[in-house]
């Protein structure tokens, strides 16, 4: 065990770390966080001081405060469409890979067709119609997504489906589920948590995107990319503010990379080069 | 070749029927219909059926799409809902913007990541391969408007270099809109020279792995022979497929950087319409994103195929 401790390379350890400090911070947030996330304490764009620490947003609100508390948003949210759209988009997979011929071809038509706009296209037309709510937002992320975990987790099926050990399960007369749930899963697993990872990284920029655009995540709630778009304009004035959750969005994003990095060079599978 | 190129043509024409005809689709989910969205509280059962026989809303859905898709390829976007006026006005000087930004932006930023991506290839495990590698790593992670706003905060803020501020208008010089465009571009610069360069590396490795270019090698060639003469044409269709799909991130890409910039162009102005919830509008520039994304794709497709020497003489 301690040997495969020491393998770890710095860079995953400093990404474990990132990764760790912010899940904390996403349990606990709310607790920590001296003030209320709309509670106004102070003059707009006060600066870091001992008592605030990342200094009062353009409300007077505490930034510290804001950023602990706005963690279960931006985090919550991505967390969620992550989750969802694998639940989607694995047994999905499996089965076009299973079954094959016409189904095969109908799911992965229908997945390429959507693949052909931009993610950030598809979501604006749907917000366009349903208008931006929480739980949209989740599941119209979750769905765009998962054609992206769809496609990987079907490659990745297919490979398996034609070995030895799934070929003797379907010739001993096990059922579909067994075959699914008890070859195909758990050795299509490595592949899958370094994708659950970078479709996480992405979902989490699309959120803070969206919320930066102004169609993401709503106030009164405070979220990460929402307050850099709230604080942008203190920037003109040479003004720290929105630079905190910016920063706080890019050091998640890079810590989950770095893990993502060494599970894949570890795993040896090559699907890192795209996101 | 030829018919593979005719071949990739007509499947990209397929799949712009396919896109538009998602997204109509993806239009129609709302509950109701524009008619009671734009009446509001005002509305009684009579306007209501006025206004959607207006807009065409009683024929059925399949109806609406012909006459919405016909509409588009003869060049009539219909009417914005906000004010009235044409989409087609509205809509294209700003497509054009867009465009412009984002050909500054590749201009730059192509040749310097396929060079960077070549050279990290080609000293594979070097100093120079490594730092470079988690240089990029970390751009990559870095959102659009971190680097944006760390761009204002140094170039137009403590030095006053650019304008912080993208404004630009009909009729301006060339070297004026450079300078209000610079950081914009400077912006998706970063962002694609750290992706394009990681991909570019991936599609070299994998070519100079292969057993012709260590026969190349132990031929006794130089690196330099062997890179650009043995591996290179074979790893060119790869990079072009890097390249476009950078480019393709461009189009959307834009979206964001033009909000931190204000810029006007076509992104920022869909996302108003999304704000206003202004169909019609979305309609068309999703229509319009989504085109040149697959047109853009099917290019590269056929350039990759016809720079592919294995498909240009064939055996």
């Amino acid at each position: 065990m301690t040997s495969k401790l020491k393998a770890i390379p710095f860079s995953a350890w400093l990404g474990l770390v990132i990764v760790t400090l912010n899940l904390l911070v996403f349990v606990f947030g709310p607790m920590l966080a001296p003030y209320g996330q709309n509670e106004i304490v102070g003059a707009p764009f006060d600066p870091p001081s001992a008592q605030f620490w990342f200094g009062l947003d353009q409300n007077g609100r505490d930034m510290a405060s804001r950023l602990l508390a706005g963690a279960q948003m931006s985090i919550g949210v991505s967390l969620a469409a992550s989750l969802i759209s694998f639940c989607i988009g694995i047994p999905m997979g499996f089965i076009a890979a299973l079954f094959g011929g016409w189904v095969d071809t109908v799911l992965s038509r229908i997945v390429d067709t959507v693949m052909c706009i931009p993610v950030l296209i598809s979501a604006l037309v749907v917000l366009q119609a349903l208008g931006s709510s929480v739980p949209v937002l989740i599941f119209t992320i979750a769905l765009l997504d998962s054609t992206r975990v769809f496609r990987l987790a079907r490659v990745v099926a297919q490979g398996i489906s034609v070995l030895e050990y799934a070929e003797t399960a379907r010739l001993r007369g096990e059922s579909l589920g067994w075959l699914i749930t008890r070859e195909i899963l758990p050795n299509a697993l490595p592949p899958l948590i370094a994708e659950f990872g970078m479709r996480f990284c992405f979902t989490f920029l699309f959120v803070a995107g969206l919320s930066f655009l102004g169609l993401g995540i709503q106030p009164p709630f405070a979220d990460w990319g929402g307050m850099v778009k709230d604080n942008q304009q203190a920037i003109l004035y040479g003004l720290y503010a929105p630079l905190f959750p910016a920063a706080a969005i890019a050091l998640l994003t890079i810590g989950v990379n770095l893990v993502v990095d060494w599970l894949l060079s570890s795993g040896g599978t090559t699907q890192g080069a795209d996101r | 070749m030829i018919q593979l190129i005719l071949k990739r043509v007509a499947l990209g024409i397929l799949t712009l029927l396919l896109v538009s005809a998602l997204i109509f689709a993806g239009t129609q989910l709302l509950p109701g219909d524009v008619a009671s969205a734009i009446l509001g509280q005002n509305a009684t059962p009579e306007s209501l059926a006025a206004l959607r026989q207006d807009l065409g809303l009683d024929l059925p859905a399949w109806q609406r799409y012909l006459s919405w898709l016909h509409g588009f390829v003869t060049g009539d976007l219909g009417m914005s809902l906000a004010n009235r006026q044409p989409v087609a006005d509205l809509l294209w000087p700003r497509f054009g913007n867009t465009m412009a930004l984002a050909a500054y932006a590749a201009v730059v930023s192509v040749p310097i990541a396929v060079l960077l991506g070549l050279a990290a290839a080609v000293r594979r495990g070097s100093l120079f391969d490594r730092t470079i590698n988690i240089v990029a790593l970390a751009f990559v992670s870095l959102p659009e408007y971190f680097l944006g706003l760390l761009l204002i905060l140094f170039l137009s803020v403590q030095f006053n270099l650019l304008p912080s501020l993208a404004d630009t208008y009909a009729g301006m010089s060339f070297p004026d809109w450079l300078r209000a465009t610079t950081l914009p571009a400077l912006t998706l610069v970063l962002v694609t020279v750290a992706q394009m360069m990681r991909m570019t590396r991936t599609a070299v490795l994998s070519v100079m792995d292969q057993a012709y270019v260590e026969t190349a090698f132990l031929k006794g060639l130089r690196t330099r022979r062997v890179v650009l003469r043995h591996a290179l044409p074979n790893a060119a269709a790869p990079i072009v497929n890097v390249v476009a799909f950078n480019v393709a991130y461009l189009i959307t890409g834009v979206v964001l950087v033009e909000a931190i910039f204000n810029y006007n162009g076509l992104g920022r102005f869909m996302v108003d319409a999304v704000a206003k919830r202004d169909l019609p509008l979305v309609q068309a520039a999703a229509m319009v994103f989504g085109a040149a994304y697959v047109i853009l794709n099917s290019i590269a497709d056929i350039v990759a195929i016809a720079l592919n020497p294995r498909l240009r003489h064939p055996r």
